[in-house]
């Protein structure tokens, strides 16, 4: 197998080459103004808190009799949780002292309505069912979450990309830090609905799974139902290659840092396949892997390399740990700028919780740590050969233990080859462990709500009200000539439907409406950055409504909105209605000021035109208007 | 019912029969809207009979609507075996022993497919395979005595307990802990308390607020304690063992016969009315808030008195009650009756000719507040004085139900009313106390900033 090329050089032949694919699961809060299954409000954040609980989550069993591997490892970790409650954002239900309410029915009909935009075939039946999230992340230790659809699909360039299942389910809580054995999470985020859309593995290349991540936002933004900004969508992508195995990096808000992320996991399953294939070619399998660890303190006590030092005067152990034939090998590459030696460190950081880095260090790497001395005693102690690799790992006995464990354990994992986990994005492109992949065992139905019908009427009266599928809105826009710039904004955005009745209805041209509900608010917003206004939908729909009506011409809209947003009101309520012919001459009389007869014509029309035409603020129409000041000023 | 289609019935069960898919079949279902993949799960008994629940692969549950079915192919079948991983509890001779004895609860648990609801395991084996803590304090045994919901308690189940515990003393355990649901704990740690006197040793009742098929349920830490309690505490009562805050740090122990559940649902539900808790218990050591307990012993000595009348009630007074409540419960043959009463211990007057003609059919009448904290004092008002004179008793700081389970113990041993009373009136453990501290009543009222501040120090 040859080295993996640059994330520049790598062209879709390489990513066939290599058997990449890729399928997202989106997650998008929806626009409620309560949560999924308690009565608190949604989309409240703060980071003040009230009062803080402290909870430990232990694994339990499946509905099907198994304990879930990535239950048994956070449980491994023994974490203790602590949970910021905000008792404006969060009651009893949160802190898991009171049962589920009922299913909070406005999120539900969004979410149904979202699944029928996908052609998903709909679920009859709603089976709440607790999905385990060991974590702390919620502190029932599970999400209740329900599937609404399944077998639906998007197009995308000429083919189709599966939808495989639409979920509606409860938001987690916002993790504050996570140091050594404690874990801090505010609260104000749980509970808020939000749809789990999940697609196929059809991506082909990482450009795709953006481009797709693209497409699947237009969508649910299209319907005005969900929300918006940051945190308010999350995509968790999943990568594989061939011969590798299902990959989930969770967590990733841009979508622009997916292309880089899948390439780095596409990079790092070629890798570890290759680390796996040179292990066998050293007569290591995962059955004759052997490792040992021995406590290694009284060696090292005069070390002068700082971690391990300090460790020993805080009274802590350190481990020396032997991996039988892996001289070298923790210095494989794995992601760029990555090596193996990394997987280990991330396994002891979180399933040892030996948070301060570095938290190994191994023989792969000698320089700048151990003494070259120390390194050979240490090799005498635990008997450890040429062909063997030294790694150490210090900290609080029990939990330097487990690391010492874990160590031995991702070592025997390369010699099948890559784990499942669940790894989280970094800032850099590349991935980090976050935990082993869950699997369906970790599913078990909620006792405590009832299983729900939706019934066909319901469906129907749903349907009745949901607008074209994004992707259909777009192909009709650009036939009406709308600007370019403005077709995809305006098919996702919440103004669509009013955009259909203001043409439809009001008469308004296409261009126009579409330039005033999308480029306006736009424009508007430039001069003041970081404020993002809050057109409500009844100034927008007035609006539209008073030009569709010949009231408001179109140089008063610019000024209609900028006097909304300053005062609240509706600038033309108090009008007469459109200039008399009398004020339009007195307008044009006071314009005609003393400077002015000093410009030349043209420039003199454009001062005279600007004065008229802010002080009509659309109640004259501005052609007729400026038609007529040239004809007085003697321009043609 | 054919095992077979588990709990379906109606359009559902002629769906699965039509198209041969028994329950754990893998299928297809084909509906005229599209069709679904997955395996046939039974169906809880008391949903509709509509709908065909599949477990997707991705493990999820959905209905499917039999009617839109039109045909179901079947792939395979994939069986569930549900169970708790059973590990031989480990034996070492120098940890004491510590029976459990079961009532129903959920220290561990699993589903049950029939009606979706989750069903206790218990074996010391699985106990270990789900709390392997629980090594570290004891070498355990258990006995399942009942498998009921805490609401089915009754006489019956009070009196087996009580008999199984005098046995287990006899047989020379260290300690006992009795797992019950949360609902009725309290009525069973009163009657137990005085049906079992004189232990030598610990009697620790343990319930969980969330059933242990919860990641974050009480249930694991709550049987720690208790356990801890029962092999290694030197008091030897009745108490509940379950949480003190919200958080998992420790647990209370509360006197059987003064405890109360306060909350449907928090963990720290229950608490010690008008006194403070005998002692707090976290996984490290049990602190006693108070020294006037019960102390272990070495013997094997025990008492058990387990006479039960069961025509005892409790009568809720409310404004406007009238006396036909009283009357019904005379004409049925009633022997006792507690009213909660108003405020220090109250009824309206249109009672009165009930109360009397009780008193005339010999029946005994006690009277307790529905304050639940405080004494009942019948002197106050003139009020109170007219029903003593109609043999309404006073009966001081004992909570209603504590009254309850107290008057049917007596009404079992004795008839007479003046023995009766005796027997109410003479303390066995604290039902009765006679001063009240003044951290005896504590609710913090939200709100309050002096509160709020002390609430955002602590942990809840």
């Amino acid at each position: 197998m040859p080295p993996f090329k640059s994330f520049e050089e790598m062209q879709p032949e390489d990513y066939a080459a290599i058997g990449f694919k890729s399928g997202l699961e989106i997650h998008q809060q929806l626009l409620t103004s309560k949560k999924l299954f308690c009565r608190c409000p949604a989309g409240r954040y703060s980071d003040e808190y009230d009062a803080e609980i402290l909870r430990h989550m232990r694994p339990t069993l499946s509905e099907l009799g198994e304990y879930d591997g990535t239950a048994l490892m956070e449980f491994k970790t023994k974490k203790e949780i602590i949970y910021r409650i905000n008792r404006e954002t969060v009651c009893t239900y949160e802190m898991d002292d009171t049962p589920p309410f009922e299913l909070n029915e406005e999120a539900l009909d969004i979410a149904l309505g979202i699944a029928m935009l996908y052609n998903c075939v709909m679920v009859d039946e709603l089976h709440i069912a607790r999905k385990q999230y060991l974590d702390g992340s919620i502190p029932t230790g599970f999400q209740r979450t329900t599937i609404v659809g399944v077998d639906g699909a998007v197009p995308y360039r000429e083919r189709s990309i599966p939808i495989v299942q639409l979920g509606l389910e409860e938001d987690a809580c916002r993790e504050v830090s996570d140091f050594g054995h404690r874990r801090v999470y505010i609260t104000d985020r749980l509970g808020m609905p939000l749809i789990e859309t999940v697609t196929g593995p059809e991506m082909r290349t990482p450009l795709e799974v953006a481009e797709v991540a693209q497409l699947l936002r237009r969508m649910v933004r299209s319907t005005g139902l969900v929300r918006t900004g940051i945190g308010a969508a999350r995509q968790d992508v999943n990568v594989s290659v061939t011969g590798g195995t299902r990959i989930e990096i969770k967590g990733v808000s841009r979508i622009p840092q997916i292309p880089l992320l899948t390439y780095n996991e596409a990079m790092r399953q070629y890798n570890l396949l290759r680390l796996r294939d040179e292990l066998h070619r050293r007569g290591i399998t995962p059955e004759s892997f052997t490792g040992r660890y021995e406590v290694a303190n009284k060696l090292l006590r005069k070390t002068r390399f700082q971690p391990i030092a300090q460790a020993i005067a805080a009274g802590n152990t350190v481990y020396g740990v032997v991996l039988q034939g892996f001289r070298d090998l923790l210095r494989w590459p794995t992601q760029t700028d990555t090596f193996f030696a990394r997987e280990i460190s991330d396994r002891v950081r979180v399933i040892a919780c030996l948070t301060t880095l570095p938290n190994i260090i191994h023989s792969d790497s000698p320089g700048e740590t151990l003494a070259s001395s120390e390194w050979l005693n240490l090799r005498k102690l635990l008997g450890a050969g040429e062909e063997e690799t030294l790694v150490l790992v210090w900290g609080p006995p029990a939990d330097a233990e487990t690391g010492a464990r874990e160590i031995l354990i991702r070592a025997r994992e390369a010699a099948t080859g890559i784990p499942s986990e669940t790894r989280q994005a970094l800032e850099d492109g590349t991935n980090g462990f976050e935990r082993i992949l869950p699997g369906p065992d970790r599913m078990y139905p909620d006792t405590d709500l009832p299983p729900k019908a939706v019934t066909p009427e319901r469906r129907e009266r749903i349907r009745t009200t949901l607008p074209a599928p994004v992707w259909e809105r777009e192909v009709r826009y650009r036939s009406m000539g709308i600007p370019a710039d403005t077709v995809e904004p305006l098919a996702c955005s919440r103004w669509a439907g009013l955009f259909e009745t203001a043409i439809t209805q009001w008469g308004l041209q296409p261009t126009l409406a579409a330039v005033v509900l999308i480029q306006y608010p736009r424009r508007l917003r430039k001069g003041q950055p970081g404020k993002s206004a809050e057109w409500s939908d009844e100034f927008m729909t007035a609006l539209l409504k008073t030009v569709g009506a010949g009231r408001l011409q179109r140089e008063g809209i610019l000024p209609a909105m900028r006097h909304w947003l300053a005062t609240g009101e509706n600038l033309w309520e108090s009008w007469p209605g459109m200039a008399s012919e009398n004020e339009i001459i007195g307008w044009i009389a006071e314009a005609r000021v003393a400077e002015c007869r000093s410009l030349a014509p043209a420039a003199r029309c454009r001062l005279i035109m600007g004065r008229v035409m802010a002080r009509a603020a659309g109640r004259a129409n501005g052609a007729a208007l400026a038609e007529r000041v040239r004809r007085q000023e003697g321009v043609s | 019912m054919s095992t077979e289609y588990k709990g379906y019935r109606g359009e559902a069960l002629a769906a699965l029969e039509n198209f041969q898919a028994p329950v754990w079949s893998d299928v297809r279902v084909v509906t005229g809207k599209g069709s679904y993949s997955g395996i046939v799960l039974p169906r809880s008994e008391t949903a509709d009979p509509r709908h065909i629940v599949l477990k997707l692969r991705s493990g999820y549950n959905i209905g499917i609507a039999a009617a839109s079915v039109t045909a179901i192919e079947v792939l395979g079948r994939k069986e569930a075996h549900y169970k708790i991983p059973e590990k031989v509890f480990p034996f070492d001779p120098k940890k004491p022993r510590v029976k459990l004895l079961g009532t129903g609860g959920t220290i561990a648990s699993r589903l049950d497919y029939r009606t979706g609801a989750v069903i206790p395991a218990f074996s010391p084996g699985e106990l270990y395979g789900s709390v392997p803590e629980l090594a570290d304090l004891c070498n355990l045994e258990t006995e399942k005595l009942y498998g009921v919901f805490s609401e089915n308690m009754g006489p019956e189940q009070w009196i087996g307990t009580a008999q199984a515990i005098g046995r287990e003393i006899e047989k020379g355990v260290q300690g006992i802990v009795i797992g019950h649901g949360t609902d009725t704990m309290h009525h069973t740690a009163a009657i137990l308390s005085f049906m079992v006197q004189n232990s030598p040793v610990p009697i620790v009742m343990v319930g969980s607020q969330r059933s242990s098929d919860r990641p974050s349920s009480d249930a694991a830490l709550n049987l720690m304690h208790s356990v801890k309690t029962a092999a290694e505490s030197d008091i030897a009562e009745v108490m509940v063992c379950m949480f003190g805050p919200t958080s998992d740090v420790y647990g209370l122990l509360h006197r059987g016969t003064r405890v109360r559940k306060m909350h449907s649902s928090y963990r720290s539900t229950f608490r010690t009315i008008g006194d403070i808790p005998l002692a707090m218990v976290s996984r490290d050591r049990i602190t006693p808030l108070r020294q006037d307990y019960k102390r272990r012993r070495h013997d094997r000595e025990v008492t058990i008195n387990t006479a039960f009348e069961e025509k005892v009630s409790i009568v809720y007074y409310y404004p406007n009650m009238k006396p036909d409540i009283i009357d019904a419960l005379i004409d049925n043959g009633y022997r006792g009756i507690v009213i909660a009463g108003t405020g220090l211990g109250h009824v309206n007057k249109p009672l009165y000719p009930a109360l009397k003609r009780a008193r005339e059919k010999n029946i005994a009448v006690y009277m307790t507040v529905q304050t639940l904290w405080g004494y009942v004092q019948m002197y106050v008002y003139d009020t109170g004085r007219d029903m003593m004179e109609l043999g309404v008793t006073p009966m001081a700081n004992m909570l209603p139900e504590v009254a309850y389970v107290k008057l049917g113990w007596a009404l079992g041993q004795a008839s007479d009313l003046k023995r009766v009373r005796e027997i109410m009136y003479t303390p066995v453990n604290g039902e009765i106390t006679e001063r009240e501290p003044s951290n005896g009543y504590l609710i913090f009222q939200g709100g309050i900033p002096e509160v709020e501040e002390f609430i955002s120090q602590i942990k809840k």
